[in-house]
């Protein structure tokens, strides 16, 4: 005792004995009831150490506790067929779902949204290395990441602030760590402007028999933190402590910031699966948001109980540091295990090789209470379970906006549409040349895409497909998608529009869908509308994977993106993933050959309510988003699969934002080869002028371009299958060229679509 | 002609990669009475006269708005590099 710093430690004695001490809670982000429930709980006043720790796990974003009683339905809604391939569901750092062939994947979406605002490349960075620590926490190797980004207005001098950071941090931590960027979103929206999304997703791949968990389990068994030496990051709030406990002379104000190191995560990575390996890991858990204090809690509270650990034994970077902070600090680059004690040495041995720190804090104890030692100060002495799962629980207000009503009513009927081909050219160049839709190649150039060799595809195709079995080539696909605008005019329908649209990417990459992970980035809580809105998502998510059979595996939920009382447009990104048996079958997406039939997928109804043309032609948000048609998805999935099975495919291209117009635009683009288009059958047969062909946002869609020899079969996949199609025209030469309406020269698509953000950039 | 020379380090509390590194390599080269390394940057900017507290504070604007990044670096100096070291350092 006599080498630590001397703290004046508030003890667990200290509390029982000085009851009415007065604490910061209020300033700790605790409400006065949730503050006297701590008091109920423990039977006496917190310890300032404990304080702390509930304050941290009891806030939104550790807790749940306003989204708790709607994710439920999550798990209520999963039914026993959904369950087959689901091998850990909700609730474990990660979902992982059997791929087949004794292959499982773990794969989650999160958000690191209020980090990245503060400090764009650190924070965007960050958000990198904790996804993938999550998934090597399941005892995955991680293979990829992908990362959607939401940002104010392309034009806005924030945009140049945030943008560059955000995606330089995420290229640097992934490309450092030698893991491939397989694609993600770029968006721009004013409702972003203050309050950017950053949201990192990351997959890694194990044999099944591999999975790890995160409990503790095991009378005797040993508590080890392993990796980088704590400091003070992103400590932030709990730096009020600080200043009560110990004497004005004490550190400044810690940053609520982190940096994270690569290079140390990448051997942390390449550690672990040599721990794994040996087998001298019973249980693992990284350390992320409330640092220390999550990870002892939820392990502890994952498995027996009982659990005693010595804060004086972390290695620490900063010795200033007091035991509250140590406690608290998200230091990154850093695993907690838990290990039987006659595996120690084999363990210490195996970091050692990878020059990882490892540290002996504590052990599992037949007691049920987690407690937190410095010296011989007991510090802690709480039930885990009331730390890290038995929170506080809101029901809060719902309120179906007011506003809503008018917004709906103000659909685009009114609003002038082209009426020549010229005009009709005009449009589309502008659409592509539009920041979201033009070339990411400027985000996307800066991420490496194809180290490790097991990327089959990326940006700009629609869903990123990474090999797993190098030997068979069994592999996923994955997209990440949601279209604000249409959750902002029904978050019912746009949640479900989002879900549609990532599953409808994945099977046109011709892989199966199979399991979802969702971030849903949402205002404030406190707010009924938005509250409203999380519900109607949430909900509407839930029915929509019971019919479509896929199940929710995990995910994250990230409150308060708002910028004084305006939130952003309801945000839920939906990642599906999805299984090829071997990836070189999956269906790129653009055209590489001439004289390729171009097929029409699904049916066209005027629906330009939310679409990008009213964003981009007239600044229109309103009315009410396409038709959402899950089993026409279904129906387009089953076709798009049983013809890739058969090879008939030699492009697939969903269509979504910009419709038709778009998804011929960037097949021409993507390796130069123009096209023949006539819009007359679909015209004719769904009752739709050129316009309405070209840019209706229409859902269930996709476009194919087949061979020629392979025509007859294609049709008769698609009849068979009860799809809807027509055959709109030929692929080839150096224009694309709609029948009647315009022709455009590739380059003059090409100089639109590119160069749109960096010119952005530069000022 | 004057020279204004600004330090600045990556904060106390902040997880400094590249002087983890440093001590890493150090300790392989058997350098191993380095406990720990920080590593900074230096910004020397040139004035045409004399380097007058007016410039001082120019410069101080421009280290504390361009040259650092205040979320995670500290300017630790802002000085006349021709002064004497010693009570010319305005380190705050």
């Amino acid at each position: 005792m006599s080498n630590l710093p001397a703290y004046k430690c508030d003890t667990v004695d200290i509390a029982s004995q000085d009851p009415q001490a007065e604490q910061p809670w209020a300033e700790l982000g605790l409400k006065s009831d949730e503050y006297q429930q701590i008091r109920e709980i423990l039977d006496r006043r917190p310890t300032s150490a404990e304080l702390a720790m509930y304050s941290v796990m009891w806030s939104e974003h550790c807790s749940y506790k306003s989204s708790k009683v709607h994710l439920r339905q999550f798990g209520d809604k999963t039914t026993d067929e959904m369950k087959e391939k689901l091998l850990v569901g909700i609730g474990e750092n990660a979902g992982v779902v059997d791929i087949g062939d004794g292959w499982a994947v773990t794969f989650k979406i999160e958000s690191h949204n209020h980090p990245s605002y503060i400090e764009p490349h650190q924070g965007a960075a960050t958000g990198i290395g904790g996804i993938v620590r999550d998934i090597m926490s399941m005892g995955a190797r991680p293979l990829a990441v992908m990362d959607p980004l939401r940002f104010g207005a392309l034009d806005h001098p924030d945009t140049a602030r945030v943008l560059p950071g955000i995606v330089s941090g995420v290229g640097t931590y992934g490309n450092s760590l030698g893991l491939p960027n397989i694609g993600g979103e770029i968006n721009f929206d004013s409702c972003y402007q203050g309050n950017p999304l950053v949201n990192a997703l990351c997959v890694g791949s194990m044999r099944t028999e591999d999975i790890h968990l995160a409990n503790a389990t095991g009378v005797g068994n040993l508590i080890v933190l392993f990796g980088s030496k704590t400091g003070g990051d992103g400590i932030g709030g709990v730096s009020v402590l600080a200043s009560e406990t110990f004497d004005s002379t004490g550190p400044a104000k810690r940053p609520a910031v982190q940096v994270g190191d690569p290079f140390a995560e990448k051997v942390l990575i390449e550690c672990c699966l040599d721990l794994y390996a040996a087998d001298v890991v019973a249980g693992i858990q990284d350390l992320g948001g409330a640092g220390l204090s999550c990870a002892t809690s939820e392990l502890a509270s994952n498995g027996d109980g009982g659990m005693q650990i010595h804060l004086d034994r972390v290695p620490l970077r900063d010795p200033s540091l007091s035991p509250e902070e140590i406690l608290m600090s998200e230091s990154q680059e850093r695993m907690m295990a838990v290990v039987e004690p006659g595996k120690l040495e084999a363990f210490m041995e195996i970091a050692a090789k990878w020059d990882v720190e490892a540290s002996v804090l504590g052990e599992v104890t037949d007691g049920e209470n987690l407690e937190v030692f410095w010296g011989d100060d007991l510090l802690v002495q709480v039930p885990p379970r009331s730390v890290a799962h038995d929170g506080p629980v809101y029901q809060r207000p719902l309120e179906r906006p007011a506003y809503l009503d008018d917004l709906q009513a103000d659909g685009t009927a009114h609003l002038n549409r082209p009426r020549t081909g010229d005009d009709l050219a005009r449009t589309v160049l502008d659409l592509i040349a539009s920041p979201n839709m033009c070339d990411a190649s400027w985000v996307t150039d800066q991420y490496d895409r194809y180290v490790r060799g097991n990327t089959a595809q990326a940006m700009p195709d629609d869903a990123g497909v990474v090999r797993v079995d190098e030997e068979t080539g069994r592999g996923v696909a994955l997209s990440t998608d949601c279209n604000p605008r249409f959750t902002k005019l029904d978050p019912y329908a746009g949640s479900q529009l989002a879900l549609a649209e990532a599953y409808r990417n994945v099977a046109v990459a011709g892989a199966a869908p199979l399991a979802v992970s969702d971030c849903l980035n949402f205002g404030s809580p406190e707010d009924p509308g938005v509250m409203w809105q999380f519900s109607e998502a949430v909900t509407a998510l839930a029915d929509g994977c019971a019919v479509l059979g896929i199940p929710v595996t995990g995910g994250n939920v990230s409150f308060y993106n708002q910028t004084g009382d305006i939130a952003i447009h309801p945000t839920p990104v939906v990642a599906v993933l999805g299984v090829l048996d071997d990836v070189a079958k999956r269906n790129r997406s653009g055209w590489a050959h001439a004289q390729d039939a171009i097929y029409l997928l699904g049916e066209t109804r005027d629906e330009l309510d939310g679409s990008a043309w009213a964003e981009v032609a007239h600044s229109h948000l309103g009315g009410l988003p396409p038709t959402v048609d899950l089993a026409a998805e279904q129906t387009l999935a089953s076709a798009i699969l049983a013809a890739t099975d058969q090879g008939l495919i030699t492009s697939a291209h969903d269509l979504s934002d910009g419709g038709l117009a778009a998804g011929l635009a960037e097949s021409v683009l993507r390796h130069g080869v123009g096209a023949s288009v006539d819009l007359s059958p679909v015209a004719s047969r769904d009752g739709v002028d050129a316009f309405v062909a070209l840019l209706s946002e229409s859902t269930a869609r996709a476009i194919a371009s087949i061979s020629a020899s392979d025509a007859e079969a294609f049709e008769a996949v698609l009849s068979d299958k009860g799809q809807a199609f027509a055959r709109i025209g030929t692929t080839g030469g150096d224009h694309l060229k709609v029948e009647g309406q315009f022709t455009l020269a590739i380059e003059d698509l090409r100089s639109a679509h590119t160069g749109v953000i960096e010119s952005a950039m530069s000022h | 002609m004057g020279t204004v020379v600004v330090d600045v380090m990556p904060k106390q509390e902040i997880l400094d990669p590249q002087g983890q590194a440093v001590v890493g390599a150090l300790r392989r080269l058997n350098l191993s009475q380095f406990t720990d390394v920080r590593q900074g940057k230096r910004f020397t900017l040139e004035v045409a006269g004399d380097v007058t507290d007016e410039v001082l504070a120019a410069a101080r604007e421009a280290a504390e708005t361009l040259l650092s990044n205040p979320v995670i670096e500290d300017v630790v100096s802002v000085r006349d590099a021709d002064a004497a070291a010693a009570g010319q350092e305005d380190a705050s």
